[in-house]
């Protein structure tokens, strides 16, 4: 250990007295931070390079790819029917959400419909995995500002969602259940009446985020004023979800021009905020689990009866021609725009994926806030890499 | 800045009125393109009440955008990609015998033809746009240089673009004029290639065969219609 005499330790201080009474700026060519590559709440791997001037972003850059699967080349050596295998991997915490617009494209393409009971149990499945999506937001967005109790909630109540969709799919994460023209199965004996338990199980949950983190302290001052977002600053990214609605626009898919889906034909609101900050992002994902709930409990009350598969053929060709369609999925808009030139294989697929538009504009909102404030937006943007990375 | 928020709308509107609304709103949104871009708008195509395909020339690209963006109300950026539309020489590999002659070898390679709105060129963007408050959404598809794809870079009409094109021209080779920034996104830095290109092979199914040709068997009585339907042998 080296210790300075005392004579040099006081001039240097004497220096640095001097230096703050005429009010010197020390200059610096900043600090390159690199955070990652990992996510606090393993929503996969994200690296974000950011540099500091003291304790502020002068540049972020995300860094991606560790997770690229190359899904849109795949998808063109692959049948209609297994490239749902493939789309449920994207964004892995909502599967079936995922499989919805793909399939929706594929029957346009066909012009074929799914019957009405089909239709309702798509939009039951559709809506549950939201649940069991953004639930696990809620519970994360804590752990990442450093409160660990919610996400041990979200943890065990996301469970019984799970549960309900394995009993109809067969799988906890990945049911691949959707099917041109319809459905693979009807759902068991005895799942309304399971469901609506676990509805119960899930606006409790609610209720303790409310409890919890909502009204925390720490957290809204974590939140409130963050990562503001602007409305045309957000749609000129190609925000989408509960994130563009946090900053106070009302579009929500699932009411405007939703297709396939029978959304329209429920009572339900679509929730803003006006103030476009982590902390409303947080709060709108809040209001539409509720909602979910709300939507899930009718959509049980109608589901109508009949046939869950439409007649389609055996081996599915697809008429040539261009679709696109997307729906209002857990993250935000997903598309799938597919053309087909009347194989057994698309010709192409464009994959557009919520998160990537989400977190293409990092670059422009790290710019200028806190090295801390930087964990707390990127949670609430709420993205998942297998959705960014395709 | 616009108001967006709209009071909670009626769920039961009429269908139909709707639908021939929403096909006027295509047509018109097709005109006033023409009108801004004159020769640069190629080719369009209205499919009522779902969607709406234009076709521009390379160089009306960027004015496109801007024109959608401050014309036409289309303030929501949602993709931007490109399509190659070149058949693959590879056929469609393992999937489909079809494409096989008797010796097992590739046939030969199909003349290239183009999607909705027609084309010219072996590469074409593909964009999308929306607009937020009246709920349409267009596509844009430009064609490019078969050997030296070039166009202008969206960004200074919708930012959203800058990572979409970095896609675009590390997976199909699509070089932006005036992109700050114009480097791998997914692919580590030393990549060679462009992988959504068709003439890139796609190794796994170069060294594997495709376990899944076995899977697709023909029920009794049903080939009958499925005849050359390929990939049931």
């Amino acid at each position: 250990m080296t210790t300075v005499p005392d004579t040099r330790k006081l001039a240097y201080i004497a220096g640095q007295a001097s230096d703050a009474r005429v009010n010197v700026e020390f200059e610096s060519d900043g600090m390159v931070l690199n955070l990652g590559p990992q996510h606090p709440a393993t929503h996969g791997t994200l690296r974000v390079i950011v540099k500091l001037d003291g304790e502020r972003v002068t540049a972020a850059e995300p860094v991606m790819g560790y997770m690229h699967r190359g899904y849109e080349k795949l998808a063109e050596v692959r049948t209609y029917p297994q490239i749902t295998t493939l789309v449920n991997r994207i964004d892995w915490l909502g599967s079936f959400a995922n499989e919805v617009p793909f399939i929706l494209a594929a029957e346009r393409l066909m012009e074929v419909e799914a019957p009405p009971r089909a239709q309702w149990i798509r939009t039951v499945l559709f809506e549950l995995s939201r649940i069991a999506n953004v639930v696990l937001f809620l519970g994360d967005m804590g752990v990442q500002l450093g409160a660990v109790t919610p996400v041990f909630f979200a943890f065990r109540d996301r469970e019984f969602v799970l549960n309900q969709i394995e009993a109809v799919t067969g799988g906890r994460f990945h049911p691949n259940f959707d099917r041109i023209g319809g459905l693979k199965d009807d759902i068991p004996k005895g799942w309304v009446d399971e469901t609506r338990g676990v509805l119960d199980r899930i606006r409790t949950f609610c209720d303790e985020m409310e409890d919890l983190v909502t009204g925390n302290e720490i957290f809204q001052a974590r939140t409130r004023g963050i990562g503001v977002i602007p409305a045309d600053v957000g749609l000129s990214y190609g925000l989408s979800g509960a994130n563009i609605r946090a900053s106070g626009v009302d579009w929500d898919l699932r009411r405007d021009g939703g297709v396939g889906l029978v959304h329209d034909r429920l009572d339900w609101k679509v929730w803003t905020h006006p103030d476009g900050d982590s902390f409303s992002r947080y709060w709108v994902r809040l209001q539409e689990v509720r909602e979910a709930c709300i939507m899930v409990d009718q959509l049980l009350d109608g589901m109508p009866s009949g046939p869950i598969m439409a007649k389609v053929p055996r081996i599915i060709k697809v008429p040539a021609g261009e679709a696109y369609v997307e729906t209002e999925n857990p993250l935000g808009i997903m598309g799938f725009y597919v053309i087909s030139k009347g194989d057994l294989v698309p010709y192409r697929v464009k994959i557009r994926s919520a998160s990537f538009n989400n977190i293409s504009i990092t670059p422009w909102l790290l710019k200028g806030v806190y090295v801390p404030d930087v964990v707390s937006i990127l949670a609430s943007l709420y993205f998942i890499l297998g959705d960014i990375d395709r | 800045m616009i108001p967006l928020s709209s009071p909670d709308t009626t769920l039961d509107e009429p269908a139909e009125s709707a639908e021939r609304a929403t096909d006027e709103e295509r047509e018109s949104l097709v005109a006033t393109l023409a009108d801004v871009l004159g020769d640069g708008l190629v080719d369009s195509e209205v499919a009522p009440g779902t969607d709406v395909w234009v076709r521009v020339t390379a160089e009306a690209w960027l004015d496109a955008g801007m024109a959608l963006r401050d014309r036409c109300g289309m303030a929501y950026f949602n993709f931007l990609s490109a399509i190659d539309w070149l058949p693959s020489p590879f056929g469609r590999d393992m999937d489909a015998q079809v494409d096989l002659s008797d010796d097992g070898e590739a046939a030969e390679p199909e003349p290239m033809t183009w999607g909705v709105a027609g084309g010219g060129t072996r590469f074409q963007l593909l964009a999308r746009v929306h607009d937020p408050r009246a709920h349409i959404g267009v596509t844009l598809k430009a064609d490019l240089d078969s050997h030296d794809p070039r166009a202008d870079s969206w960004i200074p009409a919708y930012p959203g673009a800058d990572w979409h094109e970095r896609e675009a021209w590390e997976m199909f080779g699509i070089t932006f004029r005036g992109h700050p920034n114009l480097i791998h996104l997914y692919l580590p830095t030393q990549f060679e290639g462009n992988p959504l290109r068709k003439d890139y092979p796609l190794l796994a199914r170069r060294v594997k065969p495709w376990p899944g040709i076995v899977d697709v068997e023909l029920m009794p009585g049903d080939d009958a219609d499925d005849e050359g339907d390929g990939g049931s042998v």
